[in-house]
Formats: C-alpha cells, structure tokens, sequence
C-alpha cells in the first residue's frame, strides 16, 4: 500500500494549502522545529551522557532519565507537529525524497529502542547501560543527518 | 570601517572558496546547528534545573558543574563553525538584519551569564538543595531561555533576509 494519497489529502488540505500560500508560514514553522530539535537534542545528550558516565550527577541514568522524560516527549510532539506542517507545506517534495524516507524509518526506530529496551538497558548492568546509550545517540544523530540531508537533495 | 573590513573579509580566498564549493557552506552550517543543539539544549536544561522544572533531586551546583562543560564544548563548535559561516559572506551578513539582531543577542546572553555566575551562583550553597531556587537566579534562567530561542530564530532567519 502507498502512502502517496495521504501525502496529497496532507497538502490538499486547509492548513496545507494555507502554510503554501503564506509568505513566512514555512520559515516560522522551521524556526519551532528547530527549538524542539534543541530541546530534544539537549535531553537525549544529557540522558545518554549520564549512561556513559561522561556527565556525573548524583542519582543514576535511569531516574535522570524519567526526570527528563516531560521535556523529551514535549519536545519530540513539538518536533513531529511541526514537522508534519512542514511536509503540508509540499507533501510531493518530501515523498519521493530518500532522504526523508531514511529520516522517517529511522525516527521510528530511535523512538522505538528509546522507549523500549533503551529504557529497560538504563536501569541493567553497565555494559548494556553503556551499549545502549552509543546507540541511541548513534540512532538521533542519525535521524538529524537524514533532516539536513532533505533539503540537499 | 566594519564594512570595509566584512567586504574586505569577503574576498578572501577562504571566504571565496567556501562560497564557490557546492557542500562546504552546508557542511559547516550542519556542524553549527550540531553545535548549537549541545550549547542550547545544555543550557535550557540547567535552566529548566533554575526555574525548578526538572531534575528537582539533582543539587543546583552539581548540575551546573556536571553539564556546564559539555556547554563550552558546544559553544567551541558553536562559534568555530559560524566564523566560518560569517567568514564566507561577511559583506552579506553585515547587512542582514537579522544577522545584526542576533549578534546583539548574543552579547545580551554572553552577559546575563557572566552576571549570574558573578553573583546569583556565588551564594549556590544556600539554595543548592532546594527545588525553589531564587528569584534572581529564575529571572537570569526565564531571561537565558527567552534569548537563547530568540538566538536560535534570528540564526534561521538570516537566510531569508537575503
């Protein structure tokens, strides 16, 4: 099954038509994306930095990371609202990119593992702690590549 | 005299060839978006520590001296790739207002931080533990975060002042 018709219906509709038409509409919507790319950016870099022990606080990784929790999934719903705006904006632009369709399968599997057993490996033994962390950063920076490499292509 | 000096900046063999190589420009802005991720993400953190958002448990002090560090890292980053950038359409940037609004912001933000680490951290030890921090040290964060973001729009929007 394609998802070509929900890219179209995406920029068929009023606020995508209406983000195309605006002059700063895009801009403004960039600028929100990139306030949430720094939030994120700054939560998963102390998490995962906390599991490597290169940033030494008091408690352990996985009650930083349950601290960090709010600001990480805030700012990922900002990221994925005002990322799903952007593609509105030429939903035809983004479909046949590859390097949106590489950012795409790679957010899930980021948002999968950190979830999941990134969440469980934080809470286990060192090395896995420590194997965990490398790949997750590993994964976001990934995923931030991928974006950056969408408008290159 | 600034002028001539960015116009003079301009014609530079690195500022020409990184504005003739089809990826250098996008490199090195890609390496500064990185930077700023570390410094502002790191510094909203400790913010959000201030205005008692987040890592309530953690001592103000050792928060500050465990993230802190990875801010420098990313202000290196930070400002070594946006020389560059500045470097490769100095008379370009002179001009662009937004260009001009930011570097304002960043003198404003240099200072907020000088002045709270002067004097709101000084007295750290009295208010380190608790999750209510002073209202200096929340006005210097509140303040901190409000430019940091405004940094981060002017960034975005000197390309399309061009």
């Amino acid at each position: 099954m394609s998802l070509l018709p929900v890219f179209r219906w995406l920029g068929a509709t009023a606020l995508g038509v209406a983000i195309n038409r605006s002059t700063y509409g895009f801009a403004i919507i960039e600028m929100v994306h990139l306030l949430g790319l720094s939030l994120l950016g700054g939560s998963v870099l102390i998490i995962d930095l906390c599991a490597l022990g290169w940033i030494r606080l008091r408690q352990p990784a996985a009650r930083i990371a349950s601290d960090l929790t709010p600001l990480l999934l805030g700012s990922l719903a900002a990221l994925v609202v005002s990322g799903i705006l952007l593609v509105a904006d030429g939903p035809l632009r983004y479909y046949a990119n590859a390097a949106f369709r590489a950012k795409m399968l790679l957010l899930g599997v980021a948002v999968a593992f950190y979830f999941t057993l990134h969440r469980r490996a934080l809470a286990g033994a060192p090395t896995a702690r420590k194997a965990a962390a490398i790949l997750a950063l590993t994964l976001w920076f990934a995923v931030a590549l991928a974006g950056r490499a969408i408008g290159l292509l | 005299m600034v002028a001539q000096w960015c116009q003079w900046l301009s014609s530079t063999p690195l500022s020409t060839s990184i504005r003739q190589s089809d990826w250098w420009f996008s490199i090195i802005e890609s390496v500064h978006v990185l930077g700023v991720t570390l410094m502002v993400g790191t510094i909203a953190i400790v913010d959000l520590r201030l205005l008692g958002w987040l890592l309530k448990r953690e001592p103000v002090s050792s928060v500050t001296r465990a993230i802190l560090p990875w801010t420098w890292c990313g202000l290196v980053v930070m400002a070594l790739s946006g020389a560059l950038l500045f470097v490769s359409e100095a008379a370009d940037a002179y001009r662009n207002t937004a260009f001009r609004i930011k570097s304002v912001l960043l003198v404003a933000a240099g200072l907020n931080a000088l002045l709270f680490h002067r004097t709101i951290l000084r007295s750290v030890s009295a208010w380190d533990r608790s999750p209510f921090t002073p209202v200096p040290a929340r006005r210097a964060a509140a303040l901190s975060l409000v430019l940091w973001s405004a940094i981060v729009v002017c960034g975005r929007a000197i390309a399309y002042f061009h």
